[in-house]
């Protein structure tokens, strides 16, 4: 039996008519049309799906659609405001943090939740907090950097 | 395609391009200037041959200055990270005299840009650009010569910058590209060929750009063929064997019942599930049961070597010099040795995916390919259809590395579209990836090496099983050698082919692993010996400027080793240092720092090739120290990340790259070089570090406890 359930996805009210133990990744991309959120294997070891959830960075493969009524999801398209892009993506380009950029809206969202979770990120802290999102094309160390940058400029602007 | 002999792709192995008869190709472009080039007799590459009537001919490089100005740069390569919708677009506004952010970059469209044979070899810089920027030399000539008559000053007088015409001297003076271009529709080529610019006068080429594809990439707004929506579409789920190779012998789809609106496809082995909604796909797909026919296993990831060993006896002589029975007599110290290399994965972020749809008698498709033109034809070989009825769309890659030059996935979700008579999209789950990858095949590497009182190299004998010949022309300097292939590209338990410069990872393991025993056997500093025994002078002049940018005379702190690789291909010479900490008690390698130095001739992009080098050492870590499938034949073990190791944030040392300045040169391949030397650095730095020779890859920690016990 299907159901409705609502929640927030980039600041906008939804509903999707679901059975429940749809994966929020399908939801997303394939119900609500927002494709930057990436399928890269399914099992929560890549991180190229990796979401807001109430501001806390989660694999939207992992999430049953019925745990986020009423919450707050926020993707990559979500993260740019009027126009312009956020800091954090600024670095990214910059830095030029990514290559194929398949992983990068995931790379880009846990890198968020790790800034709003911790506005004093060292480079051992950013390694830890995005250990387990993965970069075939080998952009690592461009994307610490770019973190790095990122975190600096917004706490300039606190 | 021959698909097949990837593994030892060179310049030799591209195919002849597919005709294509200008006038329709013509027709189905707005106005402007078109400037069509043709390589001709100066064709370096067989596969970019020149047909010489007017009316069928072989494109290899065409340009668009459109009537506002902007230039349509229409090439048949793909972009998949490596970084060339930027190098390309550079090398066309250097020769144009546009600024890069006008040019918009066309890629892999089979009806509008010129046939390509594929992404692959690292050819692109070595072949699209210097067609490209005699084509853009070309428009700009045609540029000054409108301009010549529309302002009525000789063409001499004029020159162009920055989209416009001016006459020397006379800034006033001016005619912009736009105003030329502006309700015109002229299609030229013109006999005499311009000189592309001498590299003191470039401005963009060698000039650091950033990616011109970054801002879509970090708003989530670049495409990839999975974020393709089509009205009608329906998502396919294939149903799989447990084993490659299988044969199907029964279905049975009863559990189908409960499912509303789900349809089935069956075609030879491929069953597939297909439904509006892709969860209800993939669920009903776990409801069909197949009985398959599994095929004999013969070996698996332990045995396999033993298996090649046996069964390959044919070989070819590759290279050959003097006798190896006076090598063996001139030399003091003999050292045979076996080196072995694991399968390995491609493990692209993004799986092989398309989505497709017939309309009337054709077929349009987007699928992550880096052969758009090799899946066409595939396609059209399918389905019994004229090529031009098939039309592959320009999209984004989710990364490639060779795996994506093969498109079962192409085809598949063809003949589900074909079947149900909807649009599809196929995107295979990581699962299937680790089981269709076409996988970098295991290998075999039997050396000896011979070496006389003087530390000189008498003696070199180099069996390889598996891994191709590539890059393994000898540069260093021994007068009695002999360098055979055994392959048997049907030995493998499941599909393999190309990896980011394929089995030149697994031979120059091999030969840098067994060098650095050899100059440590006659007790002589493996940088020195390797500088002692060099052939080539541009290898020598690579590696001391390596040597020198890494400090190979600092002091090691405890527990670190620096291990040397030098490597050849595409063009490229590389020397490699890497610096590894080995925790001798768990066998924990931590990359600390990785210096390679290049010579890669003129460096179109200094910052792309930086990235793309920086790329290849970070992957090339994870075979060096990771990566291995696990097998019993046709049954692979690892299908995830969970028991597919890769490299990681952690895992990632400090990097450096250095060139060598060569800018009067040719540009030389820079998306694989980089990477063929990281086993071989990470292996000689682990014996530097704690004397564990390791001559099987990955260098696991397991196996180094093990080399430590046997010590």
């Amino acid at each position: 039996m299907k159901r409705s359930i609502s929640f927030k996805l980039n600041d906008k009210a939804v509903s999707v008519n679901v059975h429940g133990d749809e994966p929020l990744l399908t939801v997303i991309r394939t119900y609500l049309d927002q494709t930057g959120t990436k399928y890269g294997c399914g099992l929560g070891d890549c991180g190229a799906c990796t979401v807001l959830i109430d501001k806390e960075p989660l694999r939207a493969c992992m999430v049953s659609v019925e745990d986020i009524e009423g919450k707050e999801i926020l993707t990559i398209e979500g993260l740019s405001t009027n126009g312009s892009l956020h800091p954090i993506q600024k670095a990214f380009i910059n830095h030029d943090a990514l290559q194929c950029g398949f992983c990068t809206p995931g790379m880009i969202m846990n890198a968020y939740g790790l800034l709003l979770n911790d506005k004093d990120l060292t480079r051992e802290n950013i390694i830890d907090g995005m250990e387990d999102n993965l970069c075939r094309c080998g952009s690592y160390n461009r994307i610490v950097d770019a973190i790095q940058t990122a975190a600096e400029e917004m706490n300039e602007k606190i | 395609m021959k698909s097949n002999k990837i593994t030892e792709l060179y310049f030799s192995d591209v195919d002849h391009p597919i005709r294509y008869d200008r006038r329709e190709f013509i027709k189905k472009l707005g106005g402007g200037i078109i400037v069509i080039f043709s390589l001709g007799e100066l064709s370096m590459l067989q596969g970019w041959s020149q047909n010489d009537t007017e009316e069928m001919v072989d494109f290899n490089a065409f340009l668009r200055v459109k009537e506002d100005g902007r230039v349509d740069c229409y090439t048949g390569k793909i972009e998949m990270g490596q970084g060339v919708i930027t190098s390309l677009a550079q090398a066309l506004a250097e020769e144009l005299e546009v600024p890069i952010n006008s040019v918009d970059m066309i890629m892999g469209d089979t009806d509008l840009c010129p046939y390509d044979a594929g992404t692959w070899g690292s050819l692109t810089t070595r072949f699209a650009d210097p067609v490209l920027r005699a084509a853009a030399a070309e428009a700009r000539e045609i540029l000054i010569e409108l301009a010549s008559k529309k302002l009525e000053i000789q063409h001499e007088s004029l020159e162009a910058s920055n989209g416009t015409v001016f006459v020397k001297g006379d800034n006033k003076l001016s005619v912009t590209y736009a105003e030329l271009t502006k309700g015109k529709k002229i299609v030229r080529s013109l006999k005499n060929k311009p000189l592309i610019k001498n590299f003191k006068d470039f401005d963009i080429i060698g000039k650091s750009v950033i990616s011109l594809d970054a801002e879509a990439k970090v708003t989530g707004s670049a495409n990839y063929s999975g974020d393709i929506k089509l009205p009608g579409m329906v998502y396919a789920t294939i149903v799989r064997p447990p084993a490659y190779g299988s044969k199907k012998i029964h279905v049975d789809t009863s559990g189908l019942d409960v499912f509303d609106g789900v349809e089935m496809v069956e075609d030879g082995n491929l069953v597939a599930v297909v439904h509006p909604d892709p969860e209800i796909a993939n669920k009903a797909a776990k409801k069909v049961k197949i009985k398959w026919e599994e095929p004999k296993a013969k070996a698996d990831n332990e045995t396999i070597f033993e298996y090649f060993e046996k069964n390959i006896t044919q070989n070819k002589v590759f290279e050959e010099g003097g006798s190896l029975n006076e090598g063996k007599e001139a030399s003091k110290i003999l050292i045979e040795e076996n080196y072995h290399d694991g399968y390995k994965a491609h493990a692209s972020i993004e799986t092989h995916t398309a989505t497709c749809y017939f309309e009337d008698d054709k077929l349009i498709m987007w699928a992550s390919t880096q052969t758009p033109f090799g899946t066409r034809e595939e396609l059209a070989k399918t389905f019994d259809m004229p090529l031009e009825k098939v039309h592959i769309k320009q999209i984004f890659l989710g990364g490639g590395f060779g795996g994506k030059i093969y498109n079962r996935q192409a085809v598949e979700a063809a003949k589900i579209a074909k079947v149900i008579g909807k649009p599809v999209q196929l995107a295979w789950s990581r699962r299937e990836e680790f089981m269709y990858d076409m996988f970098r095949p295991a290998a075999l590497v039997k050396a000896t090496s011979g070496v006389d009182d003087n530390g000189k190299l008498k003696l070199w004998n180099f069996d390889i099983y598996c891994a191709g010949t590539r890059g393994t022309k000898l540069f260093y300097d021994i007068p009695n050698n002999r360098t055979r292939i055994f392959n048997d590209r049907d030995i493998h338990p499941f599909g393999t082919g190309a990896w980011r410069a394929p089995g030149n990872n697994s031979t120059t393991f091999a030969r840098e692993s067994h060098i650095d025993a050899t100059a440590h056997a006659a007790k002589i500093d493996p940088l020195e010996f390797r500088l002692n025994n060099m052939k080539d002078e541009s290898m020598s002049a690579t590696l001391k400027l390596a040597a020198k940018t890494f400090g190979w005379d600092r002091k090691k702190p405890e527990g670190h080793g620096y291990g040397i690789a030098l490597g050849a291909d595409a063009g490229t010479l590389v020397a490699m240092i890497a610096e590894v900490h080995v925790d001798r008690k768990t066998g924990v390698v931590q990359p600390i720092k990785v210096v390679c130095a290049q010579d890669m001739g003129q460096v179109v992009n200094p910052h792309g090739a930086t990235v793309q080098t920086e790329g290849g050492i970070t992957m090339g870590l994870g075979y060096s120290l990771y990566e291995d499938i696990e097998f019993d034949w046709g049954r692979v073990k690892s299908r995830n990340f969970k028991n597919y190791t890769i490299t990681k944030f952690s895992s990632t040392p400090k990097i450096e790259c250095v060139f060598i300045d060569k800018m009067d040169s040719k540009p030389q391949g820079g998306g694989e070089p980089a990477i063929v030397c990281v086993g071989g650095a990470i292996a000689n730095a682990v014996f530097d570090a704690c004397g564990a020779r390791v001559n099987r890859m990955p260098v696991t920690p397991k196996r180094i406890l093990e080399a430590l016990q046997n010590k």
